[in-house]
């Protein structure tokens, strides 16, 4: 069991999203950084799609009330247990009664926004409709259906091993992409990208966007030069997914993200493919991206290069857990 | 939309949105619903999800040779046949105007039609279930009078309550749970269209229909 002491705004439970409900009008939800949850996983001995705790706000502060395996990966927020600092993803051990502290990132090597709380065992709310992620709208799943509060006490399951010790180097290090010494994402153009003046296409691709502060787990609203279709466009609403760059009435684009509805009828310039959307999802606030144009094959091999790094992560943790028991 | 071929792109790698040609119709919606039944069998698909008079496509594993998977797909359309249907209808009891139904006399103004032609002309079809979406148990349904079309807000309001009947350009709703929304709000009912707890979930599914039973009117 996790008791938190002390919660901002927003942090919710999550795991890898809610998969097959879209025909029932229920979204993805689950985490922003699916490459955090799975590392602090298999950091972990657990399934990679265990549900874990995301904090996108700090302070945050829980009390442990029994002994057990933990990682917080994700952004660095300078962890620490009774006072102790502890490493960012690395698996400690957590002694009954401690208290683990998070606080606002600081500059860290890694530029990132949120935090995962991940426990050996993983996050063992109730799993409603294939997945244990919250979904605000509707209010079920995670913890109760809503944000986690103080005095919440949130259960864990059962540990398949101790892996106590050993950390990993973060994704955005390994596998960094940047225009410009901008952080990139990689987009694949969308139904109406031709419907979008040249000139449009020309701020699509060179503009540096910055994060605004109307920005959450719904969608990314950005701020930069404004996109002009060549006409008033009409659509017929129809299934949209994250990722998916819209384009309202006033020029200013938004990026769909976990929680965005799983329809929608804004003219669509563009789509961030699904292997970067990790990177978008540890976006600070304030921050800029830069659209990076790319081909059906170099979007699958991102897919792939995610997937080695993640391969190569359960190498190295099982040759280390495997070193140490001898 | 009105292309005289379908239309198929890319939502990223994560789906293929494919666009029926022609007038949104229920009949070319049968086709949607028999189009998404085809390709969930797919081992390339992983969900079919009908929106209005278009299908998105999951990717199980977005595949290599994407030419070959929207051949196969418009293919498969220029010989689906309509699905039969024969859904449900439920009578919904709604109360217009008043505090449940705030945008009323935005309606009234642009539609230059008095209240009581409004909830006429709002309660005299079957409206049937196109799609499901936007949030839990939420309809998108087909029908309604183009007479009382009225175009979305130009502020959306933040917050309207589940239940609340709306109409959005020329397409009409009840909002299943509370949420923001840019659409004008005319009454409200309290039915429950999404339950996580019930089996299934939602209410209503795709060539289900509705009819609006006016029960009291609040000016």
């Amino acid at each position: 069991m996790i008791e938190i002491i002390e919660a901002a705004a927003l942090a919710t439970v999550q795991d890898l999203g809610r998969v097959g409900a879209l025909n029932l009008g229920v979204g993805l939800a689950g985490v922003m950084d699916p490459m955090a949850l799975s590392a602090g996983n298999i950091l972990l001995g657990n399934e990679e799609g265990a549900a874990a705790i995301e904090i996108p706000l700090f302070p945050f502060t829980v009390r442990f009330r029994q002994s057990i395996d933990f990682t917080v990966t994700g952004a660095d927020c300078a962890p620490s247990l009774d006072g102790r600092p502890v490493q960012p993803w690395f698996a400690c051990r957590a002694e009954a009664g401690t208290t683990l502290t998070l606080s606002v990132p600081a500059a860290a090597a890694w530029p990132a926004a949120r935090a995962y709380l991940c426990v050996a065992g993983g996050v063992d709310v109730p799993l409603v409709l294939g997945s244990r992620s919250t979904q605000l709208r509707g209010s079920f799943g995670g913890h109760l259906g809503r944000p986690l509060r103080n005095g919440d006490v949130v259960p864990t399951g059962v540990a398949k091993g101790t892996a106590s010790g050993i950390g990993l180097v973060p994704p955005s290090l390994d596998i960094p992409v940047s225009v410009d010494g901008v952080p990139a994402v990689r987009v694949l153009p969308a139904a109406e990208y031709e419907a979008f003046t040249p000139e449009a296409h020309q701020r699509l691709w060179s503009c540096a966007w910055r994060i605004t502060p109307q920005s959450d787990r719904y969608g990314f609203r950005l701020g930069g030069d404004e996109l002009i279709p060549t006409a008033p466009l009409e659509l017929r609403s129809h299934g949209i997914v994250p990722g998916v760059i819209q384009v309202p009435h006033g020029g200013q684009p938004i990026i769909q993200m976990r929680d965005a509805q799983p329809s929608g009828g804004y003219p669509k310039i563009g789509v961030v493919i699904e292997a970067d959307l990790w990177r978008l999802g540890q976006a600070p606030i304030g921050s800029r991206i830069r659209f990076l144009r790319c081909t059906w094959d170099e979007a699958l091999d991102a897919g792939a290069a995610n997937r080695r790094w993640l391969e190569k992560a359960r190498r190295t943790v099982s040759i280390l857990a495997d070193r140490r028991t001898v | 939309m009105t292309a005289s071929h379908p239309r198929t792109s890319l939502l990223g790698t994560t789906a293929l949105l494919f666009e029926a040609p022609g007038e949104t119709t229920l009949a070319t919606q049968r086709r949607i619903w028999a189009l998404a039944l085809e390709a969930e069998r797919w081992d390339s698909v992983r969900e079919a999800v009908p929106g209005m008079n278009n299908l998105m496509l999951i990717f199980a594993d977005p595949p290599r040779r994407l030419d070959a998977f929207k051949e196969r797909l418009v293919e498969v359309w220029s010989e689906i046949e309509p699905l039969p249907f024969d859904g449900r209808c439920i009578d919904l009891p709604v109360v217009y105007g008043g505090d449940g139904g705030p945008h009323m006399a935005d309606v009234v103004e642009h539609t230059g039609l008095c209240i009581d032609d409004i909830i006429a002309l709002h309660t005299s079809p079957t409206y049937t279930v196109y799609a499901l979406g936007s949030h839990p148990g939420y309809c998108y349904l087909g029908g309604m009078d183009v007479r009382i079309a009225t175009p979305r807000r130009k502020v959306p309001v933040l917050k309207i309550p589940g239940g609340a009947v709306s109409i959005g350009g020329s397409q009409t709703g009840v909002s299943a749970s509370a949420g923001p929304s840019g659409w004008n709000t005319i009454g409200a009912t309290d039915m429950t269209f999404f339950d996580v707890d019930r089996t299934p979930p939602a209410l209503l599914r795709p060539g289900d229909s509705i009819r609006f039973k006016p029960v009291r009117l609040l000016r």
